[in-house]
């Protein structure tokens, strides 16, 4: 496979494992979060954790914009997927998201709602004029990735002068959210935060480039390497990483040059801020309300925003108390310190956001990790 | 047949509800698409049922329903894959499968010419797997409420005296040995369930594996535990299955596993693990040692094992754990699949 296989060489990764093992200190611990759930996929799928030295631990952050999507959301979108009226479009992945009392859009459906899973929004746009007498509702969810395609159709739509085609916003931000996993309120209840150092996003920074990332570096003195998602680009960051630690530096490096510079898509950063706002408040399942996180769409668009034009109403449902997600997504614990892991929550019946998404660090650990747990207790 | 005097206008015709009715119409879709088909000595008396021989040896009995969509795809149709499922179900046995029923339930408005392209590729299917499809029955319901077609199959075939293939036959240090690359199936349907335009088109692997399945065993033996043709959920749920009926777990080596290049391709695009997605031509077979490279060579000299190759081996595990050795140079373990295989969003 052209492009993949180049970067998923084994002895390129063995040489690297080497470096690593060589250059970080034994004395030392190196904990750094990968704050997006496509790293926390490949290093999980590739096995990389048996790659690094023991003192170098990978944290699963709360980058995967599934896991994060609060259960009320869902419930808002189920609510109006019922709507007879309705024809709602959502991404395959999010259909399998519980709201509350084990509801889901997957569920929705069997029951008679019509919801309908897209591959892009333009797919969205072929299904409103298709059905021109309903109104079509796409499901927007993502991070700065999905944001622009989100745009896109909206100014499609002004386009055609479609009238029943409408977007519910879930749009969220990766910078806010980074800042409140080192400094929320909550981590006075949770414990410290313990990260020596983050994982940038990869497909997130193609958009926004990699300069958001360096007031956050400067504020918190945490090097930031900017990676891509195959198993090389992780193992080459992991190695920059442990050099800024051991050189006591914290700058923003970009590992993913052949795709982000310090600018990112000026096209479609000017077409999303054009469209979308920020809301002064977004609920994250599992880390809470995050200020300034999440987006909504500008005034002027408002004839295409569903939460108006569908009358909807914010739905808040409490997480459930015994979940420890707050503090897995924050690396203060692991997936296995909590009682739900593999008792009550398993990806068939998850309970909280780490184990929502096949990216969620919980369901990650369960599905290709957990045989390491068995092998650790044989040890000890 | 004469009393039928009226032909099917196969050409612009569809299926209404006086097909399913029992009456003269009926009679005529039966006579002139099905029995046109399948054409055996068995279904040309024309009785409810069907009366045949078998040899000596234990009988073995399989079901399965076709509800595939789309109905055609690349390498195949509801039709040949009905049969190639059934005949693979009972050719995991080892076995020697012999008839085959078939039940059409069929939507109001299908069309005629789908429907004899559908009932061809089953009697094609069929002569190439060496079976007859001997029995059969046949409903219409009203539009909207079937997916065009669906089709329940039913088989008998015979398995010698002698050789019992079953899981809990399985034994630490056997070796598991597959057919060849995995996921074509469920690609090549993907690819055009949704649209998505490849490069190359992917074409579906499905196929019978019967012959495949007597050269083996003729190579191997005793020696073969079991075989299991790992279909929907794919390797993963298949290993999975076996690995908690033999009370065992499995040690995999990821390089060692065949996948085509375009289906690893898709996969990647769709965010897909080519190890959870369906096959209809393949196999896995878990046997001892000894008899590896016999069965092996026996398998890779047939056509439809032409890619076949020794993945991995079983171990001692509580757990039942399907672990596999990355390709690059880790460990994971290969899990079932919860619940449908649904695309990332990024």
């Amino acid at each position: 496979m052209k492009y993949a296989d180049e970067f998923r060489d084994k002895e390129i990764a063995l040489g690297l494992a080497k470096a690593i093992r060589a250059e970080a200190d034994p004395q030392k611990l190196y904990r750094f979060m990968e704050f997006c759930g496509g790293h926390t996929h490949a290093i999980s799928r590739y096995g990389l954790e048996d790659m690094l030295p023991k003192n170098v631990r990978m944290i699963h952050g709360p980058g995967c914009p599934v896991c994060v999507l609060p259960a009320g959301r869902i419930d808002m979108a189920i609510r109006l997927a019922e709507r007879p009226d309705v024809i709602l479009c959502v991404y395959g992945d999010l259909m399998r998201v519980p709201g509350s009392q084990g509801a889901s859009l997957l569920k929705a459906k069997a029951r008679g709602a019509d919801i309908r899973m897209v591959y892009s929004t333009i797919d969205a746009i072929r299904i409103a004029q298709d059905n021109a007498g309903r109104e079509v509702v796409f499901f927007a969810i993502g991070f700065e990735t999905t944001t622009p395609p989100t745009a896109v159709m909206i100014r499609l739509a002004q386009k055609k002068q479609l009238e029943n085609v409408t977007v519910f916003c879930n749009h969220v931000l990766t910078p806010p959210a980074m800042q409140n996993i080192l400094e929320s309120p909550d981590i006075r209840n949770i414990g410290r935060i313990e990260i020596d150092g983050f994982v940038g996003p990869a497909h997130v920074s193609t958009i926004i480039g990699t300069a958001p990332y360096e007031f956050f570096a400067e504020e918190f003195g945490k090097p930031v390497v900017i990676a891509g998602f195959e198993p090389l680009d992780m193992m080459q960051a992991i190695l920059m990483l442990v050099r800024q630690v051991n050189e006591d530096r914290h700058e923003v490096e970009n590992q993913y040059s052949r795709a982000v510079n310090r600018d990112g898509n000026l096209r479609a950063k000017e077409e999303v801020s054009d469209i979308f706002e920020l809301r002064d408040q977004f609920e994250w399942r599992g880390l809470g309300q995050v200020p300034y996180s999440g987006l909504k769409l500008k005034r002027a668009y408002a004839i295409y925003d569903a939460e108006l034009r569908c009358d909807m109403h914010e739905l808040r449902v409490d997480d459930n108390p015994a979940c420890e997600c707050g503090a897995i997504l924050r690396g203060v614990k692991k997936p296995v310190d909590c009682k739900l892991f593999g008792t009550v929550c398993t990806p068939e019946t998850p309970m909280g956001s780490c184990m929502v998404s096949s990216e969620g660090g919980c369901a990650a650990h369960w599905t290709y990790g957990r045989f390491r747990d068995h092998q650790q207790r044989r040890v000890s | 047949m004469k009393a039928y005097q009226r032909k099917l206008d196969i050409r612009n015709g569809c299926v209404d509800l006086s097909h399913g009715s029992g009456g003269r119409a009926m009679a005529q879709l039966i006579s002139g698409l099905f029995h046109e088909a399948f054409g055996n000595e068995w279904l040309a008396r024309g009785n409810d049922q069907s009366a045949f021989d078998v040899g000596a040896g234990r009988m073995v009995m399989t079901t399965d329903g076709y509800v595939v969509s789309p109905l055609f795809f690349p390498g195949g149709n509801i039709g040949s894959l009905a049969v190639h499922g059934t005949v693979n179900d009972i050719a995991m046995a080892g076995a020697r499968p012999l008839y085959l029923s078939a039940s059409f339930i069929i939507e109001e408005g299908f069309r005629f010419a789908d429907l004899k392209m559908i009932a061809e590729s089953m009697g094609e299917a069929a002569r190439t797997a060496g079976v007859h499809i001997v029995t059969g029955d046949t409903k219409v319901v009203e539009r909207g409420k079937a997916d065009g077609l669906f089709i329940s199959t039913a088989g008998v075939g015979v398995v010698p005296h002698g050789l019992d293939l079953s899981a809990e036959n399985a034994r630490v240090g056997d070796r598991v040995l597959i057919s060849g690359t995995l996921g074509d199936h469920g690609v090549a349907i993907m690819s055009k369930r949704q649209n998505l335009a490849f490069e190359t088109e992917i074409v579906s692997d499905s196929a019978a594996l019967n012959d495949l399945v007597a050269k083996m065993v003729e190579a191997g033996g005793r020696g073969i535990r079991l075989m299991r043709d790992p279909t929907r959920g794919g390797l993963a749920a298949t290993l999975n299955e076996i690995a908690l009926q033999s009370d065992l777990g499995f040690h995999l080596r990821e390089e060692a596993i065949p996948v085509k290049p375009g289906v690893a391709a898709a996969c990647e695009l769709l965010g897909l693990d080519p190890l959870h997605v369906a096959n209809e031509g393949k196999l896995v077979a878990i046997l001892a040692p000894e008899n590896t490279a016999a069965v092996l060579a026996a398998m890779r000299a047939h056509p439809l094992g032409r890619d076949a190759a020794d993945i991995g081996e079983a171990v001692a595990d509580d757990h039942h754990f399907v672990q596999m050795a990355t390709s690059f140079g880790g460990g994971r373990i290969v899990d079932w699949l919860s619940g449908e295989q649904l695309p990332r969003i990024c």
